[in-house]
């Protein structure tokens, strides 16, 4: 089949951008997305002509290194999906599709598709672990965890870090992925001595970052591709609060 | 350098030589150990862990990794879990056990002290990783779960549900932020390693690109730890993450590391087969698929193009239950890959015909469903059900899945003695880019274990050991080492760049690469395809470097140079893995060499004369290394043969 390409093109983060149209034919619907700009690259390159810059790697959607806007959607049309696991099986023949990076403040563009998401690491060397030294654990049994909180921590820890939470954000915030973190580590009894620093060191972190509050649009669930619920967020906020009260 | 390969294992009763030797080892005094600097280059489980470590003990660490983000690294993409020696179920396991079970399963090619050592450590990675908050998955008391896996008739591997690789390097990651965040780590992501510096004999630095900018760095230290995964991505077409790749460890093999058992590569046999020629990789989905699955192909190759779902019984060739009646669909992951090629050659491979030859064998879930109904397979396998429908636009609950075998694992890597210090002194190798604990097969749930194991515990001890005896102190860096190291790696970029009779984007190279290695070095290996793919290899690694096409410059964010770069790497060592699958005629574990079969058609092993790890020297010319030989003696365990009738 035959599909049109808007894709969003930028020498470098202090240039304009621009959208680029390119014409794809004889593309086969069991192709994933990614190897669409493969092949697309390939022809570019041949040709003599500037290839598109993409971030990926694992290609099966646990890395979180790839994240494309297709067609104002993050991650494109399918839910709980990344984009390197979207197949062209999911378009049809002559549809145009505009493919963007993830937009916002915090994030500036390198080139192209890909994005500066180093904002979401050092939000989590703000706090987002628990602080303990090799060598010095106890036995992993000594301490038990009821098997709903360790698989509600765990849903919450599943979170890839991709960033699509903020790019579908209006207000451009990291709210879910850092109330995921927040979630996995303060429902876990290991986490509980530096739960109330924890939440007050990231949020503080977010912020400084130029990453907008949450206005509960929900937008961020919806784009996840892991599918974390917004009940973090409450969970989150109830932290902040709970540690500013404690401090004072 | 002489012959003699020197392991520095301890010697004495097995259980006590890791004592001894930590108790053997040269410490560096608390205050004085901000004076030394590491270079970690990786930060997947065995770099994370590394880097993490060394920080709390406060060395001055910098930790590099060409992904945007640590976290990132493939390790994050192990699914099934992590064994450990904990005995948590009563079912007998022991130290001792795991020990066994890994170099038998390893087909007796590794060293007896390092497995040990491993089964060992084990347990104390499960507790550091419940510590860190890693969510394994719980009884309903709250105690940790077990899941048996292939290999061992015990319950040891601990999990986080199908994610246990992603689940223990966020750990090991959020280790590496707090030293990040304390300043005992400086984190270089988006940067890749280039060359190794090496100075009167000693590993004193690398030079990197960052990957952003185009900036060619030196960064000195006082030792070197390459932890940079494995080269599966050789054969193009793998399980690994696209940028998965050879350049550190191969940088360092051209400085003088060996590099052992290149051949040793593990080949996974359920992953879904290539749709086409456009194909940029395999996904794996979990051997627990063959529990209830049954593996079969159409009896006659007339019958390959019918709907599986009308095709009659007498009309299928459920060929591993007929080969293999006592293990059945369960036969070890190098078996049950090997009879899926089999049959495909024969011509009865099912699905899309991709260069004229159709790979693929079905995998049925019909008997599974309607013994025990679909809720029930469901609960077991619902998501991967999901993720194969996804991938394929199939519905495996009414057709039956196709799975090919592909590259997943390689057990070879750096040769390194019991420290995990390679041939070069003060450059060390840790996690899947080491040859050290699987010899010729992995057993599944081990990777984590090994990665971890030698991040968290061998190396901060090795390292102090090797950093006492060294004052500290870097070269400088306009020492004529460095500027060489410097100069070679711009060079190396302006070729890349100036290609005379450039046409061909580097994918083009790499594809043929792997297809060769894959008919010839792949699940069956024979020394006339061997010799074929010796004589083709050289062939292509000159076309590469004649009409490798590289838009743009190194002075900017170029994603086509990053991989022209790997593949000119996976183009040398390619050679050296068909150089050592002739080399050693046998048959073991992974290595299948069709004229060293048992009647019965099994992998024959020839431990008289090549009970030893082939540990491969560069002489300057890719064609020709020299082989260095470490014997191995079994002093606790005798060699076996592997029975799965």
């Amino acid at each position: 089949m035959k599909l049109r390409l808007h894709i969003w093109k930028q020498a470098d983060s202090h240039s304009a951008g621009r959208f680029e149209t390119f014409d794809c034919s004889d593309v086969s619907p069991d192709m994933s997305f990614l190897e669409l700009l493969d092949e697309l690259n390939e022809e570019l390159i041949a040709g003599g002509r500037d290839p598109v810059a993409f971030d990926h790697d694992c290609r099966e959607g646990i890395c979180g290194a790839c994240g494309l806007m297709i067609n104002g959607v993050p991650h494109g049309p399918l839910q709980a999906t990344t984009t390197c696991q979207l197949y062209l099986r999911e378009f049809s023949a002559g549809d145009e599709i505009t493919v963007e990076p993830w937009r916002a403040g915090a994030f500036s563009v390198i080139r192209d598709l890909v994005v500066d998401r180093g904002a979401l690491d050092r939000i989590l060397q703000a706090g987002g672990y628990i602080s303990v030294r090799t060598g010095s654990a106890p036995d992993g049994n000594t301490l038990p965890v009821p098997k709903e909180d360790s698989e509600r921590a765990f849903a919450a820890a599943t979170c890839i870090g991709c960033g699509a939470c903020v790019a579908a954000c209006p207000n451009a915030s990291a709210s879910l992925f850092v109330a995921a973190k927040i979630a996995h580590l303060g429902l876990l009894p290991q986490g509980q001595p530096e739960r109330d620093m924890r939440a007050r060191t990231m949020l503080a972190q977010m912020d400084m970052e130029g990453f907008g509050f949450c206005g509960n649009q929900r937008e961020c669930e919806v784009a996840c591709p892991k599918e974390i619920r917004i009940d973090v967020i409450a969970r989150m906020n109830r932290d902040l609060y709970r540690s500013l009260l404690r401090r004072s | 350098m002489n012959d003699e390969l020197h392991t520095n294992e301890p010697t004495g009763p097995l259980e006590n030589r890791w004592t001894r030797q930590r108790f053997d080892m040269g410490l560096v005094n608390p205050t004085n150990r901000k004076k030394y600097r590491i270079i970690v280059v990786g930060t997947g489980l065995a770099g994370a862990a590394a880097a993490a470590s060394l920080g709390e003990l406060g060395y001055r660490v910098k930790a590099f990794c060409f992904q945007d983000s640590p976290r990132r690294a493939h390790s994050i993409a192990a699914q099934g879990g992590i064994n450990a020696a904990k005995n948590y179920q009563n079912d007998g396991d022991s130290v001792w056990r795991l020990f066994y079970d890994t170099i038998k399963g390893g087909d007796f090619r590794s060293r007896e002290s390092n497995v040990y050592r491993l089964a060992e450590i084990s347990a104390s990675i499960i507790d550091q990783a419940v510590a860190q908050g890693v969510p394994f998955a719980r009884e309903y008391g709250g105690l940790l779960a077990n899941r048996s896996f292939g290999g061992a008739q015990v319950s040891r591997t601990f999990y986080s549900r199908g994610q246990t690789g992603q689940q223990l390097l966020l750990g090991a990651c959020q280790a590496l932020y707090r030293q990040i965040a304390t300043g005992t780590v400086e984190m270089h992501p988006r940067t890749e390693m280039l060359e190794l510096i090496v100075s009167d004999g000693r590993a004193r630095g690398i030079v990197t690109r960052n990957l952003v900018d185009g900036r060619i760095e030196a960064h000195t230290a006082d030792c070197v730890v390459l932890c940079s995964g494995g080269y599966g991505n050789a054969y193009y077409l793998s399980t690994n993450a696209k940028g998965c790749n050879t350049s550190a460890i191969w940088r360092a093999h051209r400085h003088g590391a060996l590099f052992a058992n290149p051949c040793f590569t593990q080949i996974h046999p359920t992953c879904i087969p290539q749709s086409g020629n456009y194909q940029s990789k395999l996904t794996l989905m979990s051997e627990s698929l063959r529990n209830d699955g049954r593996v079969w192909a159409p009896l006659h190759a007339a019958d390959i193009s019918r709907n599986p779902a009308e095709l009659p019984e007498e009309l299928r060739d459920y060929f591993l239950e007929r080969r293999y009646p006592a293990f059945g669909n369960l036969v070890p992951r190098d078996i049950a890959s090997r009879a899926a090629k089999e049959v495909c050659d024969a011509g009865h491979g099912v699905g899309p015909e991709v260069n004229g030859r159709r790979l693929g064998v079905y995998l049925d879930f019909s008997a599974a469903i309607a013994e025990l109904g679909e809720s029930v397979i469901r609960e077991r396998y619902g998501n991967l059900f999901e993720m194969y429908q996804r991938i394929t636009g199939e519905d495996p609950w009414r057709t039956p899945m196709r799975i090919y075998p592909a590259s997943h694992y390689t057990m070879g890597g750096l040769w390194v003695d019991y420290n995990l210090m390679t041939t070069i002194d003060g450059l060390f190798a840790a996690g899947e880019c080491n040859y050290s604990d699987h010899g010729a097969n992995r057993l599944g749930a081990s990777a984590l274990m090994q990665g971890l194991a030698d991040g968290y515990f061998i190396l901060p001890c090795s390292i102090g050991n090797y950093l006492a005896r060294h004052e500290p102190g870097q070269i400088s860096s306009d020492h004529a080492d460095v500027r060489n190291a410097v100069a070679a790696v711009r060079a190396r970029i302006e070729r890349l760049l100036n290609a005379p009779a450039a046409q061909h984007p580097p994918e083009v190279f790499h594809r043929r690469l792997g297809q060769l290695l894959w008919d010839h070095c792949g699940m069956s290996r024979d020394p006339a395809g061997l010799q074929q793919a010796l004589q083709e290899l050289p062939r292509l690694r000159e076309a590469f470097w004649r009409e490798v096409k590289v838009c743009g410059s190194g002075a900017e964010f170029n994603q086509v140079l990053e991989r022209a770069g790997r593949i000119a790497d996976f183009l040398e060592l390619g050679e050296l893995m068909c150089l050592d699958a002739l080399a050693r005629n046998e048959s073991c574990g992974s290595h299948a060499r069709t004229d060293h079969l048992t009647a019965e058609g099994e992998v024959q092993r020839n431990d008289a004369d090549y009970s030893y790890v082939a540990a491969w020297e560069y002489s300057g010319d890719p064609g020709a290394p020299k082989l260095h030989r470490e014997q191995l003696h079994f002093e606790f365990v005798r060699p076996s043969v592997r029975s799965y009738k």
